[in-house]
């Protein structure tokens, strides 16, 4: 008994000191799945603390800038100095820290009985929508009042507010904003509960004149006591589900939707090794399949983590600097660039990644989310396990031999549960049927050992 | 003739078994099946501390026979509903869920839900938090039939609160809807919650913290459902019905006094009304006799 206890005990400690602080050993970067893994999709960042709340809104839109037009139902009027644009790379780097991640190990000879590790993770990136297009012509009235009209970067943007959405609705399809059918019922119930609209289009001078080829994200400050996400109006002329990363930078701890359920995504999963080179296409099918399994209606937590440090690095945490443009406005701000040569640390940020896949039917109600005091930490991790390949003859290398076959299989069930891929087709790209059965003796030949 | 034979040896049982039975497989569903972020140890810290507490104050207030029924429920109701990452939060809420029936009394009855009283002041402290999106449309619907099939098998003699909170309260979230002219998914979606079952049968239905008179009982579920919404749509804040309860149950004593009726043991289950026999709502039974 002692024997089998032993090394296990060992291999335990070994990841517990390995991931108790994060050290170059136990992460360094390899690559990352740099590419546009999920169609439709859209990235909001919110910083919020005691009702004081900046969203930042980044999209990829992909057209021509002039059809770009962004709807968003605001909680109220807001000042010029609310509105602000944000800086891209930023919430690229916040992606990336939070990306769903690659691990890699690499089995010890057998017979000294130590694990080496070594960590290699995958990044993801993702992308953004536009709900309607734009061409304004004219101020009209039809119960529509224009509360404010600011030029801000690239982006022309009014703030409305009106009496009923049937003028509301008229107005914006005057003023060359494509507006679907059916939004007229979810304008309607926005406006009975008191919302105004940020409308958001691009002025092509400004856009040539700053010499941009993209657009930048959009972030507005304002303080309510509602906590959630508008989705509605997006969902009215969807074809098909959309893709939407929320990153939450809190104060107290890991945010999760109170109405819907959020769920964590399966990790730590060993898998194999093969999917190093596809791991997109795997992190996409699993998560397509964990959506199945909560009948669409699931919100999935990807990443949960205290600002201060991670393990692995996906990339390194947000300086203090980054998170205050990303609205983060509760961080002692004296000695910010303190503790020398180390990166200036975050104080008092917790982040949580949450990725829905949604449309009308199985979410019908905006995201409302609520702050919890739960700091423990989660991410998506998946694990490559290299098998010791040396030559060493000893009774431990024979065991570890004998059940290598037994684990490439177990790594090819774990892939077709996660992401319903075929299991043959697996077993065949593993070649697990080469893999050499050492002959090991039956159990009852050992029982009697004649 | 077995059937019916056996539907009136169950419905001679203490309805608390009934509940703990619901309870217990609810939690099951739930840890195995959804994933509730519980531990089976934060589980057995909050009965044990639920059940030593009863005791304690059993002894210490010299009250006859130990009965692990009513703790049992507070703790089943504490670990389907509070999340914690501290095992001493677990504990301090099951203390002062059944710690608060000996010592927060008004008139030898107890003013607060235990578990209500717990949570709100856990949540308060911000040393826990509720998920209340956790459950699926699955979890909600069985759970939903298991506690109907409850009040029917156990002809619950307080099941007037219930069915009064579930109606006021579901009637308003459809005006609601209504009145935005959203569509009719969105109410729908928002019952849909374990927390809100748990909520309507075993909080606010606790006979031991519910007006005597069954008038004052319906009085008490409207003023509930209104405080519940407003938390809800006016502060915008989550798990309304647990403040709303919290806020409301000090009117209990008033609505007593104005309306005054017998005390509720749950040995006899009555609906207040003296010497009248039970008006068996949801009954199998046309008759039935309590004493």
């Amino acid at each position: 008994m002692r024997r089998i206890v032993v090394p296990m005990l060992t291999m335990l400690i070994g990841l517990y000191a390995c991931s108790g602080e994060a050290s170059a050993f136990c992460g360094f970067y390899v690559g990352k799945a740099d590419t546009k893994l999920f169609n439709k999709a859209s990235e909001v960042a919110i910083a919020r603390h005691d009702n004081k709340t900046v969203i930042t809104m980044a999209n990829d839109f992909k057209g021509d800038v002039k059809e770009f037009a962004m709807v968003v139902p605001v909680p109220t009027v807001l000042d010029k100095e609310q509105i602000h644009i944000g800086d891209p790379a930023v919430l690229k780097h916040l992606a990336d820290y939070s990306a769903p991640r690659l691990v890699e190990y690499f089995d010890e000879n057998p017979c000294r009985r130590y694990d080496m590790m070594q960590d290699r993770m995958g990044a993801m990136k993702s992308m953004a929508p536009a709900s309607a297009e734009a061409k304004r012509e004219r101020d009209q009235v039809l119960g529509v009042t224009v509360e404010a009209q600011y030029l801000v970067g690239e982006y022309d943007i009014l703030i409305l507010s009106a009496k009923e959405s049937a003028g509301l609705e008229t107005w914006l399809t005057e003023n060359g904003y494509k507006i679907p059918n059916g939004a007229s019922a979810v304008l309607h119930s926005y406006l009975k509960q008191n919302l105004k609209f940020f409308v958001a289009k691009v002025n092509l001078g400004e856009q040539t004149k700053l010499g941009l080829t993209h657009l930048r994200p959009l972030q507005i400050a304002f303080e309510s006591p509602k906590f959630m996400l508008p989705i509605r109006l997006g969902t009215v002329n969807a074809d098909g589900a959309q893709e939407l990363f929320i990153y939450f930078l809190t104060k107290q701890g890991r945010v999760e939707t109170i109405n819907y359920r959020t769920v964590r995504l399966p990790e730590a999963q060993e898998i194999p090794l093969y999917v190093k080179d596809k791991f997109g296409d795997f992190y996409r099918d699993l998560f397509t399949q964990q959506v199945k399994r909560e009948s669409e209606r699931g919100v999935f937590l990807e990443y949960a983590w205290d600002m201060n440090w991670c393990d692995p690095c996906a990339a390194n945490p947000l300086s203090a600097e980054e998170l205050r443009g990303l609205g983060v406005f509760w961080q002692d701000s004296l000695g910010s660039p303190q503790r020398g040569r180390s990166m200036p640390m975050a104080q008092n940020v917790f982040l949580t990644r949450l990725h829905v896949r949604y449309d009308a039917a199985h979410f019908p109600e905006d995201l409302t989310f609520q702050e919890t005091s739960d700091r423990s930490n989660f991410q998506a991790r998946y694990i490559l396990r290299h098998p010791w390949t040396g030559t060493d003859e000893c009774p431990a290398a024979t065991a570890y031999q004998q059940q290598l076959r037994e684990r490439y299989e177990k790594e090819a069930q774990t892939l077709a549960t996660l992401t319903g891929w075929n299991i043959g087709e697996i077993r065949k790209t593993m070649n697990i049927a080469a893999v050499p059965t050492v002959e090991g003796k039956k159990w009852y030949q050992q029982l009697w050992a004649n | 003739m077995n059937f019916n034979r056996l539907t009136s040896q169950l419905s001679t049982l203490d309805p608390r078994l009934y509940q703990i039975a619901s309870l217990s497989t609810l939690l099951l569903y739930g840890v195995i099946w959804l994933h509730f972020d519980i531990s089976v140890i934060q589980i057995a810290v909050t009965l044990a501390t639920a059940l030593l507490t009863q005791y304690v104050g059993k002894r210490f207030y010299n009250l006859p026979a130990f009965d692990p029924k009513s703790p049992l429920i507070s703790a089943l109701s504490l670990s389907l509903l509070l999340r914690t990452n501290h095992l001493e939060v677990a504990a301090l809420a099951a203390a002062v869920a059944i710690g608060s029936k000996f010592v927060i009394r008004w008139k030898d009855k107890h003013v607060f839900n235990p578990t209500n009283l717990a949570l709100v002041v856990m949540i308060g402290g911000g040393l826990g938090w509720i998920s209340p999106g956790q459950w699926g449309q699955v979890a909600w619907f069985g759970f939903l039939v298991a506690c109907l099939g409850s009040l029917v098998v156990t002809r619950a003699a307080r099941a007037d609160v219930t069915l009064a909170f579930l109606t006021f309260y579901i009637g308003l979230l459809f005006a609601r809807a209504v009145r935005l002219g959203d569509p009719l998914t969105i109410p729908f979606h928002q019952i849909e919650s374990g927390a809100l079952l748990i909520f309507s049968f075993f909080m606010i239905s606790d006979p031991k913290t519910t007006p005597d008179s069954r008038t004052g009982r319906i009085i008490y579920a409207l003023l509930v459902t209104l405080a519940a919404l407003y938390v809800q749509f006016g502060f915008f804040r989550p798990n309304g019905p647990l403040w709303g309860l919290i806020a409301c149950a000090p009117f209990v004593p008033l609505i007593d006094r104005l309306l005054p009726a017998v005390r509720y043991d749950w040995s006899r289950p009555t609906t207040g009304q003296p010497s009248v026999p039970v008006p068996l709502v949801l009954s199998l039974h046309p008759q039935r006799r309590f004493s």
